[in-house]
């Protein structure tokens, strides 16, 4: 009985989900080893064996698994499995598109999103955009869980010393190659590990004001910047910054809604966060309905106002 | 090339649901439903390669209950050539639903499933990975641009710290992100025509899939709910609150 943890990392890096994941991942109450796959990601490895309490971490290195593509990924899992009760992944971009390939070859359902472990095969999590959620329990002999990262504290950087075990990367024929990434160059902490988030709507208007009006603020207060789908359909933000029940998920301190109507969509990305801002024009606007704080006003009067309170 | 589409029925996104009070589920009754909208996208993604000249045939196939019927009569309205609605009695989770495109796929000698990223009422974001591990095929998740060259499709994803682009070698897997397209509504001529488009109904004991669910759902409930809050009249309030509640 033991349970496997697929790593997030950028190739230098453990991501901060994966920390988090540790949580759920050890509340099911047996060991946990924790996968890293990639290319030249040893230091990555030994990031993961300082999380407290994990009985080894596996290393599968090389030029196969770069870019986490899904059909290697997928390979590496499943011939892992035989040894493993639990398979868990983050809900990241990755953990969704890998664990459901790694549920059907295993032919055993996967869980989505689990935002509470209540034993070993029961599961909380939410469905239709947080309005609900629902208690499942598996009967299957292996689970496969992603987890929802913010619905869990991170496990203690530094508190163990996991050993690191190399393991082969297996031989696949991958019908799908890596092109080109533009990823995001942002001096802004992560959006889902923040514990500050200010989010714009479609109320800004323009991506300059989008900029003008929310980065002052956001680099006072250390926060990220977060967006409706509205401003990221409208071009004022890029799309990794979507907040909702399609894009990030985030459960910060302190979020602030600026210009955000609140649609159940947007809430259900961040309706977990412990204080709640939104400022609005419209009085009426329904993102007040979940706000702790409620500020009706012009956001060019009252953003440069707040920069300068702050 | 043939290309399939999955479509479910799932209530509409503007509906606000509301747990029944026994936690045996959502209250579905007399709720409006809807074509799940990242369906829509995949559909009219698979439009677009075929108008393009990339597919001769578009293949829309839901799993479900008589009723699904009116959401395949939709995807015939916006332009699918064809539609099969494969019959499955109770809750079909995506593993089945997964099984079940697979059938369909290898008995319509399919080229390219393009499928909804995620159905917006069980949010499960599985079935198209699932599809594409069944068969074999490669896949890229989170679609915002498709582009068909030859053999293989160029596909731009939205991941979490940007976007990346992989070449898939077809057949393949595509699963359709919000802003890979937007959606066309269909016109009143072409809601008229797909009434004499065929539906083909198929059973998964037909195809010799079992359905039964693997997870058992103990209940459904409620999620925790907020405190109330309050209005501030001004920034310096705000601040001030703020710093009292030790959020700043």
């Amino acid at each position: 009985m033991t349970t496997l943890l697929l790593a997030d990392h950028d190739g230098r890096a453990l991501a901060d989900a994966t920390a988090r994941a540790l949580t759920p991942a050890q509340a099911i109450g047996d060991p946990v080893d924790i996968l890293v796959a990639g290319n030249d990601c040893a230091a990555v490895a030994s990031e993961a064996a300082r999380l407290e309490g994990v009985r080894q971490v596996l290393l599968a290195d090389g030029p196969a698994l770069a870019h986490a593509l899904a059909e290697p990924l997928t390979a590496l899992l499943v011939g892992l499995a035989p040894g493993y009760t639990a398979l868990v992944a983050a809900a990241t971009g990755t953990g969704k598109t890998v664990m459901p390939r790694v549920a059907a070859l295993l032919d055993v359902a996967q869980i989505s999103e689990v935002t509470a472990v209540i034993d070993a095969t029961t599961f909380a999590r939410p469905i239709y955009a947080g309005n609900a959620i629902e208690t499942v329990r598996s009967g299957d002999a292996t689970r496969v869980l992603t987890v929802r990262a913010a619905s869990f504290p991170p496990a203690i950087h530094g508190g163990g010393d996991a050993a690191v075990v190399s393991i082969p990367v297996p031989e696949t024929s991958a019908r799908s190659q890596f092109v080109s990434a533009e990823l995001s160059r942002s001096d802004r902490p992560d959006l889902t590990a923040a514990p500050i988030v200010i989010s714009g709507g479609r109320a800004f208007g323009s991506a300059e004001a989008f900029r003008k009006y929310l980065e002052p603020i956001a680099a006072k207060l250390n926060a990220a910047i977060g967006a409706s789908r509205a401003a990221v359909d409208a071009g004022y933000a890029p799309n990794e910054l979507q907040v909702g029940q399609t894009g990030k998920i985030v459960a910060p301190d302190l979020y602030i809604a600026v210009g955000i109507s609140g649609a159940i969509q947007h809430l259900a990305g961040m309706k977990g966060s412990r204080i709640i801002v939104a400022i609005n024009k419209d009085p009426e606007a329904p993102i007040f309905a979940v706000a702790d704080f409620g500020l009706v006003g012009d956001l060019d009067l009252i953003l440069p106002e707040l920069e300068h309170a702050l | 090339m043939k290309i399939l589409v999955g479509v479910k029925r799932v209530v509409d996104p503007n509906v606000r649901v509301r747990v029944k009070a026994d936690g045996s589920g959502v209250d579905l009754a007399n709720v409006k439903m809807a074509m799940n909208p990242f369906d829509e996208i995949a559909l009219e993604e698979a439009l677009r390669l075929r108008e393009a000249g990339h597919a001769d045939e578009v293949v829309a196939v839901s799993v479900g209950d008589s009723a699904s019927t009116d959401t395949l009569r939709s995807a015939l309205a916006m332009g699918a050539d064809r539609a099969i609605l494969v019959k499955a009695e109770g809750r079909t989770e995506p593993l089945a639903v997964a099984k079940i495109l697979m059938a369909v796929a290898m008995r319509e000698g399919i080229g390219l499933a393009i499928l909804g990223k995620q159905a917006i009422d069980d949010d499960a974001n599985q079935t198209g990975q699932m599809l594409s591990a069944l068969l074999g095929w490669p896949i890229a998740t989170f679609a915002s641009k498709v582009v068909a060259e030859g053999e293989t499709l160029l596909v731009t994803r939205e991941i979490d710290a940007g976007r990346e682009t992989l070449r898939l070698a077809l057949p393949a897997v595509v699963t359709a992100d919000l802003r890979l397209n937007q959606p066309r509504y269909a016109s009143l001529p072409n809601i008229m025509k797909a009434k004499k488009k065929p539906i083909d109904e198929l059973t998964a004991a037909a195809l010799a899939i079992d359905t039964s669910p693997r997870l058992t759902v103990l209940k459904v409930s409620d999620p925790p709910p907020r405190q109330p809050g309050i209005r501030v009249s001004s920034v310096a309030e705000l601040v001030a609150k703020l710093r009292e509640a030790g959020a700043l």
